[in-house]
C-alpha cells in the first residue's frame, strides 16, 4: 500500500550505489519499475501503472491500479468509462508518495491537460520519466518543470534538427487571417482530440476569434471536460446539430480521420488546414492534402529537446519512443551518455 | 524574396486552377518589375542558370551541421533544398531579405568560388521559406503545378488581356520580360515579334449536333479528315524554326526533322503531327514515344518517322492571311506547298461530298488508319484564335462502349478530396485453369454528375475490402459501361491493352457484373 513520504529529502546527493538499470527498466510491457513493482504507461494490462498523461498510447484501459493527477484520471474516464481500471489513484503535482521503497512525485509535462513527468527516487537515485513535453507555454496545461536526476528519460517524437516549431499563437494568427479573407468557405481544421484541439481554440480565443467554433462529434466530449475543469473555450456548438448545413465562412474542428471522410461533403468549399508539428515538412502536407497548414506540436521541438536534456544534468539519457537516432547522435557529441530503449507500442503523436 | 516565397507556398498547397490563377494575378497586378518577370520565368520555365547549386549547398552545409544530422535531416524530408531551408542557422541581422532581381543579376556567370559565399550570404539574410523559395528559384524548377499556360493565362487575366494576345509575344520575349509587362501596363507599344518564330494562337473546332447539320449549306462547307496526332502549328522565320502544340508549348526538340525540313521558309502553317511509316499512319500510341524527348537520336528517328499533314496557313512570307476566307488560304496553302516543297510534310486533302447524309455514308464506308474524324469547315471562315462558334465542327464517330467491372477507387484531388472519384476498372479473363478472374483495363475520372458521384463514393465505402492509403479495393459488384476513343495493344498493361480517353458513360446499377465483358471483347476492338 502507499504511504504518504514525509520530510523525505529528494535531492539526490549520495553516491550511486547500483546501476539504474537494476530498479528500472523496459519490459514486454513497457517502462518497469522492479523496486517498487508498477509500470509507466504500459500498453497491456497490468497490476499497477502509472499514466503520464491521457493520450491513447500512453494511457489504456484494464489496469489493476491506476496513479495519475486527477485531470488525467478524468480524462480516461470520459475516453474509457468510469470502469477504465479497477482503482484510481489522484495524485496532484508536487505531492510524494512511496511505493515499496520508491518515492514518486508528479510534476508538469507541459504537454497537455495533466500531463505529468514521474520523478522516482530510490536509494539516493533519481530517475525522470517525462512521458511527453514540450517548453512552449500553452494557456490550456501547466507549464513544464524541469526536475534535476540522474537519469533522464525523454521522448524523441521530433527529434530532428528540421524541427523548430515557431510560436504557436502566429499560427493562429495566420488561421484567423485565412478565415477573414475567405468567407464562404468553411474552414475544417484537423486537430488531435486531446490537448491539440482544446490549444487550439484558446489560442485563438486569446487572439480575439470569438465567433462559434463548431466541434465534429468525436471532440465534444473532451472539450467539455477541459470547460469542467476550468479551462475557457468560449462559444461551442456540435457540427452535427447543424445537421447538414454548409457553414460558410464558420471554423469546424475535427478529428484527422474524418477530414476525408464522407462527412465533410456538405461543407461550403473546404479550406482543410491541420495543426500538428508535422505540418513543418511539406510533403507531410501534400500527403494530407492540407491547404493551410499550421505548425502547432504539443511536443517539444529539436533544440528544446536537446537543451532539456542537457539541463536536467543527468548523466544518462534514455530515449523511450519517436526518432531517437538523432537525439542520440547530437547529444553524445556533447559528452551526454544517451542510449534508445525502443520501446513498442507507441504512435507517432501530434497526428 | 518573401513576396515570392509565401506565392510558392499557397501554390503548393493550393489544389484548383481557380484559385492558383487568382493568387498569381494578385502577385503580378502587386509585384514590381524586373522581379516579377524572374517569378514568371521560374515558374512558366524554369530560369536557365546552370549553377552547380547542389554541390555548393553539400559544402556549405558541411561547415554548418554534423554530417550525421544532416543526413538523417534529408532522408526524413526528401527534398534538399527544403532540408537546407529548415536547417540552415537562423541569423539575426539588419541586412534585409534580397529581392529576386537581385539574385538573378548576383549569380548570373559567376564562377562556383564566387558562387558559394555569394549564396551563404543570401541564405542568411532569409528566413525558412525565403530561403526555400530561393534555392527552388537557383534550382531550375519549382514544380508547383503551374504550367506555362496556366501562368499565361494569368498574365492575361491580372492585366485584361486574352491569353491569344500573351501567346502570340510569348516567343519573342526573354526573362525578366520587361517589355511584356510595360507593354501590359500600357507603357510601351506592343513588343516587336518580326525575325522571331512565334506562335498564333489556333483556331478549334466545336463537336456537331443534330441540328447544326440541318442548317449547313454542303455547297458551302470544305470536309476532310481529322487526323489521329496531334495538332501542331509551324512558324518558320528563316534561320528560326518551331514547331508548337495547340496550347503553345515549343515541342520543336523532339521533332529536329521536322524543324530542319521547314529551315529557310516564312510561313505558319497548321497541320498535324504523325508517325507515317511506309505511307502509313502509326497508331497514335507510336508518336507518344516521340513527345517530351529532350534528346532524339537516330534511332528514335528512323523508327518513329515523323511527318506533318497540312490543314491550313496563317501567314504567308509578309501577307497575314488570317482575314482572309479559308478557301483563299487553302489555295495559297497549296501553291506555297508545290512551290517550295518542303520535306517531310504534304497537304491533307479535301473529302468531295453531294450533301451530308452521303458524307455519312463514305465516312461509314472508309476504314483507313489514322482516321479520327471529319472536319466540316465553312469555306468563308477566318482564321479566328480558340474556339469561336458557328465556323468550324468536328464529327467524331460514334465511341466505343464496353461494360466494366469496377476493382479500385481512389480519393481524388482539391474540390474531389473527400470523395472516391478515380476509378479503376477491369473486365473478365478466363485463366489456364478455366476460371474468371478481372483484369484491369483502364481508369477513368469524368463522364458522370455530381450526383452520380456521390452514390459512386458511397458505393466505394459500403463495397470496400481493402485499403492502401488513398486507394481502396471494393468487391466486384458495380458494372460501369465505359466509353473510349480507341484501343491499342500495350505491353506496359497486364491486360495487354490500353484504352484511349476512357471516361464512364452509364453506371449500370442493373446489372449483375457477371454480365460484364470479357478481354475478348476488347481485343476484337483494336483498331
Ligand atoms: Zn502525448
Ligand atoms: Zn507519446
Amino acid at each position: 500500500m502507499q504511504k504518504k513520504a514525509t520530510g523525505q529529502n529528494l535531492a539526490a546527493n549520495s553516491p550511486v550505489p547500483t546501476s539504474p538499470e537494476a530498479w528500472l527498466h523496459p519490459s514486454p510491457n513497457g517502462l518497469y519499475c522492479a523496486a517498487g513493482k508498477f509500470h509507466i504507461d504500459p500498453h497491456s494490462p497490468v497490476e499497477r501503472a502509472i499514466i503520464t498523461h491521457g493520450h491513447s498510447d500512453h494511457a489504456r484501459s484494464g489496469h489493476g491500479a491506476v496513479l495519475a493527477t486527477p485531470e488525467t484520471i478524468e480524462i480516461m474516464k470520459v475516453r474509457y468509462g468510469a470502469n477504465a481500471a479497477r482503482r484510481f489513484e489522484p495524485q496532484t503535482y508536487g505531492v510524494t508518495t512511496n511505493i515499496g521503497g520508491v518515492l514518486l512525485k508528479l510534476v508538469p509535462a507541459g504537454h497537455i491537460l495533466g500531463s505529468a513527468q514521474v520523478v522516482l527516487e530510490w536509494q539516493g537515485q533519481r530517475i525522470v520519466v517525462s512521458g511527453d513535453y514540450k517548453r512552449e507555454t500553452d494557456p490550456t496545461c501547466a507549464p513544464f518543470e524541469l526536475a534535476h536526476c540522474d537519469v533522464f528519460v525523454t521522448e524523441a517524437t521530433f527529434a530532428l534538427p528540421v524541427f523548430r516549431h515557431g510560436p504557436a499563437d502566429k499560427e493562429a494568427r495566420k488561421l484567423i487571417a485565412s478565415l477573414g479573407g475567405q468567407p464562404d468557405r468553411t474552414h475544417l481544421l484537423g486537430v488531435y482530440g486531446l490537448g491539440k484541439c482544446q490549444r487550439m481554440i484558446a489560442l485563438l480565443r486569446a487572439e480575439g476569434y470569438d465567433a462559434p467554433i463548431y466541434l465534429h462529434g468525436a471532440l465534444v466530449a473532451l472539450c467539455e471536460l477541459y470547460q469542467r475543469m476550468g479551462i475557457e473555450l468560449g462559444d461551442l456548438r456540435p457540427a452535427s446539430g447543424a445537421k447538414g448545413e454548409p457553414l460558410p465562412g464558420a471554423l469546424v474542428l475535427a478529428p484527422p480521420s474524418a477530414l476525408a471522410d464522407r462527412w465533410s461533403q456538405r461543407f461550403a468549399d473546404p479550406v482543410t488546414a491541420f495543426a500538428s508539428g508535422w505540418m513543418q515538412v511539406r510533403g507531410r502536407v501534400r500527403q494530407r492534402g492540407v491547404e493551410l497548414p499550421l505548425v502547432v506540436s504539443d511536443h517539444a521541438d529539436w533544440p528544446d529537446l536537446v537543451d532539456t536534456c542537457l539541463a536536467t544534468g543527468a548523466s544518462e539519457i534514455w530515449v523511450t519512443h519517436g526518432r531517437d537516432d538523432a537525439l542520440v547522435h547530437e547529444l553524445g557529441k556533447r559528452g551526454q551518455h544517451a542510449r534508445a530503449l525502443a520501446l513498442v507500442g507507441f504512435e507517432d503523436e501530434d497526428d | 524574396m518573401q513576396r515570392f516565397a509565401d506565392l510558392l507556398d499557397s501554390l503548393g498547397t493550393t489544389q484548383s486552377r481557380k484559385r492558383k490563377i487568382a493568387l498569381l494575378v494578385a502577385y503580378f497586378r502587386t509585384t514590381g518589375d524586373p522581379d516579377r518577370g524572374w517569378a514568371l520565368a521560374a515558374l512558366a520555365e524554369g530560369l536557365p542558370l546552370r549553377l552547380p547549386l547542389r554541390r555548393t549547398l553539400l559544402e556549405l552545409m558541411a561547415e554548418r551541421i554534423d554530417p550525421v544530422l544532416y543526413k538523417l535531416s534529408r532522408d526524413y524530408v526528401g527534398d534538399t533544398a527544403e532540408t537546407v531551408s529548415l536547417l540552415w542557422p537562423e541569423k539575426s541581422q539588419n541586412a534585409p531579405p534580397p529581392n529576386l532581381d537581385e539574385v538573378v543579376a548576383g549569380v548570373s556567370g559567376v564562377t562556383a568560388a564566387k558562387f558559394r559565399p555569394l549564396l551563404s550570404g543570401y541564405l542568411d539574410r532569409l528566413d525558412v521559406s525565403g530561403r526555400f523559395a530561393l534555392l527552388k528559384l537557383l534550382g531550375g524548377a519549382p514544380r508547383v503545378g503551374v504550367s506555362s499556360r496556366l501562368a499565361k493565362t494569368a498574365i492575361a487575366e491580372a492585366f485584361d488581356r486574352d491569353v491569344a494576345e500573351i501567346e502570340e509575344v510569348w516567343h519573342a520575349l526573354a526573362p525578366p520580360y520587361g517589355n511584356l509587362f510595360t507593354w501590359l501596363v500600357g507603357a510601351a507599344p506592343r513588343p516587336d515579334t518580326t525575325h522571331v518564330a512565334v506562335f498564333r494562337p489556333l483556331m478549334l473546332a466545336h463537336p456537331i449536333e443534330e441540328k447544326d447539320l440541318e442548317a449547313l449549306d454542303p455547297a458551302a462547307i470544305y470536309a476532310e479528315w481529322k487526323w489521329d496526332g496531334i495538332r501542331v502549328q509551324l512558324s518558320a522565320a528563316g534561320d528560326d524554326v518551331r514547331l508548337f502544340s495547340r496550347t503553345g508549348d515549343d515541342i520543336s526538340v523532339a521533332f529536329p526533322e521536322i524543324s530542319a525540313a521547314f529551315h529557310g521558309h516564312q510561313a505558319v502553317v497548321d497541320g498535324e503531327l504523325l508517325v507515317i511509316r511506309k505511307g502509313q499512319i502509326a497508331p497514335f500510341n507510336d508518336l507518344q514515344q516521340r513527345l517530351n524527348r529532350k534528346v532524339v537520336g537516330p534511332k528514335l528517328k528512323r523508327d518513329y518517322p515523323a511527318h506533318v499533314r497540312l490543314y491550313d496557313m496563317l501567314i504567308d512570307g509578309d501577307d497575314d492571311l488570317r482575314n482572309q476566307p479559308l478557301s483563299v488560304r487553302r489555295a495559297r496553302l497549296i501553291a506555297w506547298h508545290v512551290r517550295t516543297a518542303p520535306a517531310l510534310s504534304d497537304v491533307s486533302s479535301l473529302v468531295a461530298f453531294g450533301d451530308f447524309t452521303s458524307l455519312g455514308r463514305i465516312w461509314a464506308g472508309t476504314r483507313d488508319a489514322g482516321i479520327e474524324g471529319l472536319m466540316l469547315k465553312q469555306k468563308s471562315s477566318h482564321y479566328l484564335a480558340g474556339r469561336p462558334k458557328g465556323y468550324w465542327w468536328k464529327w467524331k464517330r460514334a465511341p466505343l462502349t464496353v461494360d466494366c467491372v469496377l476493382m479500385y477507387a481512389q480519393r481524388g484531388s482539391g474540390k474531389r478530396s473527400s470523395f472516391y472519384s478515380d476509378y479503376t476498372f477491369g473486365v473478365w479473363r478466363v485463366t489456364a485453369d478455366r476460371t474468371r478472374e478481372l483484369v484491369p483495363v483502364g481508369k477513368a475520372y469524368s463522364g458522370f454528375t455530381d450526383a452520380e458521384l456521390k452514390d459512386l463514393d458511397r458505393w466505394v465505402r459500403a463495397y470496400t475490402t481493402e485499403r492502401f492509403g488513398p486507394v481502396r479495393a471494393v468487391a466486384p459488384g458495380l458494372v460501369l459501361e465505359v466509353a473510349f476513343d480507341a484501343v491499342h495493344k500495350s505491353a506496359r498493361h497486364k491486360s495487354g491493352v490500353a484504352m484511349r480517353f476512357p471516361r464512364v458513360h452509364r453506371i449500370r446499377w442493373d446489372k449483375p457484373a457477371d454480365e460484364a465483358d470479357t478481354l475478348d471483347t476488347i481485343v476484337a476492338l483494336i483498331a
